[in-house]
C-alpha cells in the first residue's frame, strides 16, 4: 500500500498545501514509480487517499502526458520532435533508435525494459537532437552516441537500481 | 553516459550547456544570469558571500511593501511570461484586505524555442527564491509556489535543494530577520502540459484539477489560487527583483529602452552557429541578436525565416524592417509580431515550409485542453491539411481553406490564446511562402526532413501504449 510505504513522503507533500487535491500529482508520479504505470486500481488507491472521486483522479491521469496509463519500459526515452529540434537531427535520432531497439516510436521493446516516444518541446532546443530518459536529459544525441548510452541504461537496469520514471527524487 | 551537465551535487564549470562559452559583448554584467558571472551562484554559501538574501533582509526589516511595488513599478520591469505587462501594476491589482495571498512562480516553460527559465533555474536557484520572499513581501503573500514543468526533473531537484538551504538558514518560514513577515515556499511539478503554462490553467492544475483556462474576471489578483488573491510571475521577472531592489529602479534603468528597462534572457536554437541562451540588454536587434551573439546561420545557407518569440508567433523573415527591429515587446508589435517567451528560432532555406507549419500545428494540436471546440477542432484540422499537402495529396482550395480554419479561431471566438496562436504559423507561411505551399500542392511532392520524409502526426504523436511488436533487439 502507498500509503504506508510512502506514508512519510506522502505526509510532506500533503502539508504543502490547504486542499488535499492539489497533491493528485505528486501521489499520481508517487504510484507510477512504484508500480510502473497507472492502471485503474493505482487510480483508485491515489483517490482513496486523497478522498477524491475516482473519476477526478482518472481525468488528471489522463489529460498529463508525463503520467502513463499503459505499462511502460524501465527507461522512457522521449525524444523531441518539434520544432526546432525537428530540423536539427531528431529524425536521423528516432530512425537509429527504432532501428536498435526494433520497435517504432510509441512503443515498448518485448524485455519491457525500453519505451521510446516521440514528444512536444522539452526546453532544450539548443542540444538538439535532444531526448529524456526518465527525465534525464540527454543532449547533442548524434546516432553515434546512441549505442553507447544504450549499453549504460541495461547496464543500470540489470544492476537493480531503482529507476524513477516520474523524474522523483529522493529528498520529496 | 553523456548528460546535458552535471552527474552529481552544484552545477558549475567554465561551459555549461547553455551556451556560457561565447561571447557577450552587448553586457558588462549579467543581470538574471549571475551564473555567467559567478558559475557557483547556485550553491547557497557563494550566494550569500556575493550579497545574497542581504536584499532581502534589507526590504524586509526597512521598507513598507507599498515601497517596494512603487520601486518596482519606477523600474519599468516587465513580465517575461511573454505579455510584457508592467510587473509593479500587477501586484498593485492586489486587494489589501482579502488573506491568504498567494505568489505563485510560473515556471511551466513550454513554448517550443524556450529554455531561458531552464538555465536559471538550473545554475541560479536562489536569486529566484530571494526575489519570490521579497515579491511575497510585497504583495503580502505569506505562500509561494513554483510550479514548474515536469520535464525538468533536475530543476525541481535544484528548486527544492535552495529552498531546503533558505529554509536552514532562516531565509524562509517563520517570522523572516525578526520582523512579522512569514513565508513559506514550496516547488509543485506539473506532469506535461503546455497548456498549465496559461496562469488560471496553472492555478487548475496546483488545485488538483486537468489544466484548463478559467473565465475571466474574476482576475487571479482577486480570486486566484484557492479562489485568493494571487500574483503569477514568470521565473525571469521574479529573478530581476533582488537586483533591481539592491541597486535600485535608476541603476536598472541605465539597460534596455525607456519603455521596456532592464535586460532579458533570451534562448536561440535551429540553424544558427551559437546556439543557447543570451541576456540582452531590451532594445537590441534581431540581427545583432542572430548573427553577432549567434555568429550567423550555419555555412553554405541563407536565412530563410524566424520564429521571434516562440511557436505562437507571427514570423519574421529577411528583409530590413524586420531584422532590424528592436527586441522590445512594443517593437516587435509594430511589425506585427510578439516579443513572446524569449524564444528566437532561426530557420534556414533548409527547411520545407508545410512541415514547419504542420509541426507548429501538431503542437497545438497535441497540446490543446479541449475545453473550447475552436481550438480543439480547428488545431486538429489545421494539422491534417498541412499533413494533406505535406504528404503530397493537397489540393488547391487547402488554401483557402486554412485561412478559413484559421479566421474561426481568432477574434475572441478560443477561450485562451492557445487557439490563436496555432494560426500564427498558418497566417505567416501563407503571407511569406503561398508560391512555394501552391507549388507542393500543384507538383505533388512529399516534404522531406533532412533527406527523411516527414513523419505525419498521427505516427508522431507518441503515446505510451505496449507494441505488438515483438522484433529482435539489437542494440
Amino acid at each position: 500500500m502507498l500509503s504506508d510505504k510512502y506514508a512519510a513522503e506522502i505526509a510532506g507533500v500533503l502539508a504543502r498545501y490547504p486542499i488535499k487535491n492539489s497533491a493528485v500529482l505528486p501521489l499520481c508520479y508517487i504510484a507510477q514509480d512504484e508500480y510502473g504505470h497507472l492502471s485503474i486500481d493505482h487510480i483508485q488507491e491515489v483517490a482513496d487517499i486523497l478522498e477524491m472521486p475516482y473519476t477526478d483522479v482518472y481525468e488528471v491521469a489522463t489529460f498529463y502526458s508525463l503520467l502513463y496509463t499503459e505499462p511502460v519500459g524501465q527507461w522512457v526515452l522521449q525524444v523531441c520532435d518539434d520544432n526546432p529540434c525537428c530540423f536539427t537531427g531528431t529524425e536521423e535520432l528516432v530512425a537509429d533508435l527504432e532501428d536498435r531497439l526494433g520497435i517504432r516510436a510509441g512503443e515498448t521493446t518485448s524485455d519491457k525494459l525500453f519505451t521510446l516516444q516521440r514528444v512536444k518541446c522539452i526546453g532544450a532546443c539548443h542540444r538538439a537532437p535532444v531526448m529524456q530518459a526518465n527525465l534525464e536529459f540527454l543532449g547533442d544525441v548524434t546516432p553515434d552516441k546512441v549505442p553507447g548510452i544504450l549499453e549504460d541504461m541495461v547496464q543500470k537496469a540489470q544492476s537493480g537500481a531503482t529507476l524513477s520514471i516520474s523524474g522523483r527524487f529522493a529528498e520529496q | 553516459m553523456e548528460t546535458i551537465r552535471y552527474e552529481n551535487g552544484y552545477p558549475g564549470g567554465p561551459a555549461n550547456g547553455f551556451g556560457s562559452e561565447y561571447p557577450n559583448p552587448f553586457l558588462k554584467e549579467h543581470i538574471v544570469f549571475r551564473n555567467r558571472d559567478y558559475p557557483n551562484i547556485g550553491q547557497v554559501d557563494e550566494y550569500v558571500r556575493l550579497g545574497g538574501y542581504e536584499t532581502a533582509r534589507t526590504v524586509l526589516t526597512t521598507m513598507q511593501p507599498g515601497a517596494v511595488v512603487d520601486e518596482v513599478k519606477r523600474s519599468g520591469l516587465r513580465g517575461r511570461g511573454g505579455a510584457g505587462f508592467p510587473t509593479g501594476v500587477k501586484w498593485s491589482f492586489i486587494p489589501k484586505d482579502i488573506f491568504p495571498k498567494y505568489l505563485v512562480c510560473n515556471a511551466d516553460e513550454s513554448e517550443p524555442g524556450t529554455f531561458n527559465n531552464h538555465e536559471i533555474i538550473d545554475y541560479n536557484p536562489h536569486q529566484l527564491v530571494e526575489g519570490m520572499i521579497i515579491s511575497g513581501f510585497a504583495i503580502g503573500a505569506t505562500t509561494g509556489y513554483i510550479y514548474i514543468r515536469g520535464e525538468y526533473a533536475y530543476g525541481a531537484r535544484m528548486l527544492d535543494r535552495a529552498i531546503r538551504e533558505a529554509y536552514a538558514r532562516g531565509f524562509l518560514g517563520k517570522k523572516l530577520w525578526g520582523t512579522d513577515f512569514d513565508f513559506d515556499l514550496y516547488v509543485h511539478r506539473g506532469a506535461g502540459a503546455y497548456i498549465c503554462g496559461e496562469e488560471t490553467a496553472l492555478l487548475e492544475s496546483l488545485e488538483g484539477k486537468i489544466g484548463q483556462p478559467r473565465a475571466k474576471p474574476p482576475f487571479p489578483a482577486v480570486a486566484g489560487l484557492y479562489a485568493k488573491p494571487t500574483v503569477i510571475n514568470n521565473v525571469a521577472t521574479l529573478t530581476n527583483v533582488p537586483m533591481i531592489m539592491a541597486r535600485g529602479a535608476d541603476w536598472y534603468r541605465q539597460y534596455g529602452t525607456e519603455k521596456s528597462p532592464g535586460t532579458t534572457a533570451v534562448s536561440l536554437s535551429g540553424h544558427v552557429k551559437r546556439r543557447g541562451n543570451f541576456e540582452i540588454p531590451l532594445g537590441l536587434t534581431m540581427r545583432q541578436f542572430i548573427y553577432e551573439l549567434g555568429g550567423g546561420i550555419r555555412d553554405g545557407h541563407e536565412l530563410k525565416f524566424i520564429v521571434p518569440g516562440g511557436a505562437s508567433t507571427n514570423w519574421l523573415i529577411n528583409k530590413p524592417e524586420h531584422l532590424d527591429a528592436g527586441m522590445t515587446w512594443d517593437d516587435m508589435r509594430a511589425i506585427g509580431t510578439e516579443f513572446g517567451s524569449g524564444a528566437v528560432i532561426v530557420l534556414d532555406d533548409s527547411v520545407n515550409v508545410v512541415t514547419a507549419a504542420m509541426k507548429i500545428d501538431e503542437f497545438f494540436k497535441h497540446e490543446s485542453c479541449g475545453k473550447c471546440s475552436p481550438c480543439r477542432e480547428g488545431t486538429h484540422f489545421l494539422t491534417k491539411v498541412w499533413e494533406r499537402i505535406g504528404h503530397g495529396h493537397g489540393r488547391p482550395s487547402d488554401i483557402p481553406l486554412l485561412n478559413e480554419v484559421g479566421d474561426q479561431m481568432l477574434g475572441g471566438k478560443c477561450f485562451c490564446l492557445l487557439g490563436p496562436s496555432s494560426v500564427s504559423a498558418v497566417k505567416s507561411a501563407l503571407k511569406y511562402f503561398e508560391p512555394e505551399i501552391r507549388q507542393q500542392i500543384e507538383l505533388g511532392t512529399k516534404s522531406q526532413i533532412n533527406g527523411h520524409d516527414a513523419p505525419s502526426p498521427s505516427v508522431a504523436e507518441g503515446s505510451a501504449r505496449t507494441g505488438a511488436a515483438a522484433a529482435p533487439v539489437k542494440r
